[in-house]
């Protein structure tokens, strides 16, 4: 069988992406959990794993040679993202602002700009029982986890691990983007709210515009009504999960347990929501071959 | 001696604007000849790095001081390295008059410099 990436996102924060993303690697038997919230992962609170192998994440930046240098500011001409700036014939270079094109050192006519590794976070891999956990940390103040989270989606081809859950930054910036590119399947976290429902018609957009398949799985629900259950029904969204507004559940999620190892009934629903993801996905790579 | 000023419309009587980087306008204010240019500022709609482009405008403008409500670190940056003088502008004044008060000695230096509004309008 070949791997199954399932991205779970939700635009708003706070909506469980992280519950569902734990819960359903648990219940998987041959699953890798991917954090790829690198601004604040907190996936690994949950798992604990051990063996932990870090590996730091580096943009390339340039740095320049001011005696070659001679001010004729092509390279702050070229520069999409305004990150170099020439003052009295020295030239700025703004790390935090350069997204690592490498444009400026090709087309400087001098040969005067080069470029240097610069560290903005890094990758802890390691193991929780037959879970295997890779989580991205950016550092503080730095302007995008991208290359983190292209680091953390590179799982070789050798890996034998068969699902793979990858928990999405929340929004639908090009954070999130990256971290589904290379799903099977999206699924949609949501909460009651219209913050909630709000949030989920951007990433409804975004997955769509992917065009990956997708379902929504619908999160702190009551007796009430639900405006994303509307927003579901309304947009023809198929509900995989139903998760009740539980204080025993929040509870534990709150103590970093995860419910599906404690509790049966949270045993039983996160497996039938694997099984449908599973059976989903199967069904769609048969259709499309 | 050259005096910039950011300013919400093209005209010298212009109010002065809140920001520097995303200002649509630069005020240019030439004591010497008593002549005064109004400049678009390229910078004002860029996804990113508007301060370091804003900055890099006025630089090229020619102007040894700028008068401004608030500047970012990216900014300040760019203009302390070329030797710009910032002063921080009165609100309550139209730019015209900020220049006359910067003339009178009348306005401060400007000494907090804040850390930019990066990410928040989304990438």
């Amino acid at each position: 069988m070949s791997k199954q990436r399932i991205a779970i996102l939700s635009g708003k924060g706070g909506t469980g992406k992280t519950l569902v993303s734990v819960n359903l690697a648990s219940v998987a038997e041959h699953a890798m959990y991917i954090d790829c919230d690198v601004e604040e992962p907190n996936g690994h609170l949950f798992f604990k794993p051990e063996h932990i192998l870090e590996k730091t994440v580096t943009v390339r930046v340039p740095r320049v040679n001011p005696a070659l240098c001679d001010g004729c500011r092509v390279c702050v001409d070229f520069c999409a993202f305004n990150a170099l700036a020439l003052a009295k014939n020295s030239l700025l270079i703004f790390d935090g602002i350069c997204h690592s094109c490498g444009g400026c050192v090709l087309f400087c006519p001098q040969n005067a700009l080069h470029e240097e590794d610069r560290p903005i976070g890094c990758v802890r891999e390691g193991s929780s029982g037959a879970v295997a956990v890779k989580s991205g940390f950016l550092n503080p103040g730095e302007a995008s986890g991208i290359p983190i989270i292209q680091e953390l989606l590179a799982v070789p081809a050798s890996d034998h691990h068969e699902q793979i859950f990858i928990d999405c930054p929340p929004g639908s910036s090009c954070m999130a983007m990256e971290s589904i590119t290379d799903a099977d399947f999206c699924l949609l976290v949501v909460e009651p709210t219209r913050f909630g429902v709000h949030d989920l018609s951007m990433v409804y957009e975004l997955v769509r515009l992917f065009k990956k398949p997708f379902a929504a799985v619908l999160n702190k629900c009551t007796e009430g009504t639900n405006p994303a259950e509307r927003f579901c029904r309304e947009h023809n969204i198929p509900i995989f999960a139903r998760i009740p507004h539980d204080p025993v559940l929040g509870l534990m999620h709150s103590n970093a347990l995860i419910a599906a190892n404690e509790d049966d009934k949270y045993h039983d629903i996160f497996s039938d929501l694997l099984h449908q993801l599973t059976k989903e996905i199967s069904h769609a790579a048969v259709s499309h071959s | 001696m050259k005096i910039a000023i950011p300013v919400n419309s093209n005209t010298t009587a212009s109010e002065v604007a809140t920001s520097f980087g995303r200002a649509p306008f630069y005020l240019i204010h030439d004591d010497s000849l008593d002549s005064t240019q109004l400049r678009e500022n390229i910078a004002a709609h860029s996804a990113g790095g508007a301060g370091v482009l804003a900055a890099q405008i006025v630089v090229d403008s020619g102007a040894e001081v700028l008068l401004t409500p608030r500047c970012g670190q990216n900014a300040a940056d760019v203009l302390k390295a070329a030797g710009i003088k910032l002063y921080k502008s009165l609100d309550n004044l139209s730019a015209m008059d900020n220049i006359k008060a910067f003339e009178e000695g009348r306005l401060t230096q400007l000494s907090e410099i804040h850390k930019g509004l990066h990410g928040q309008a989304g990438e």
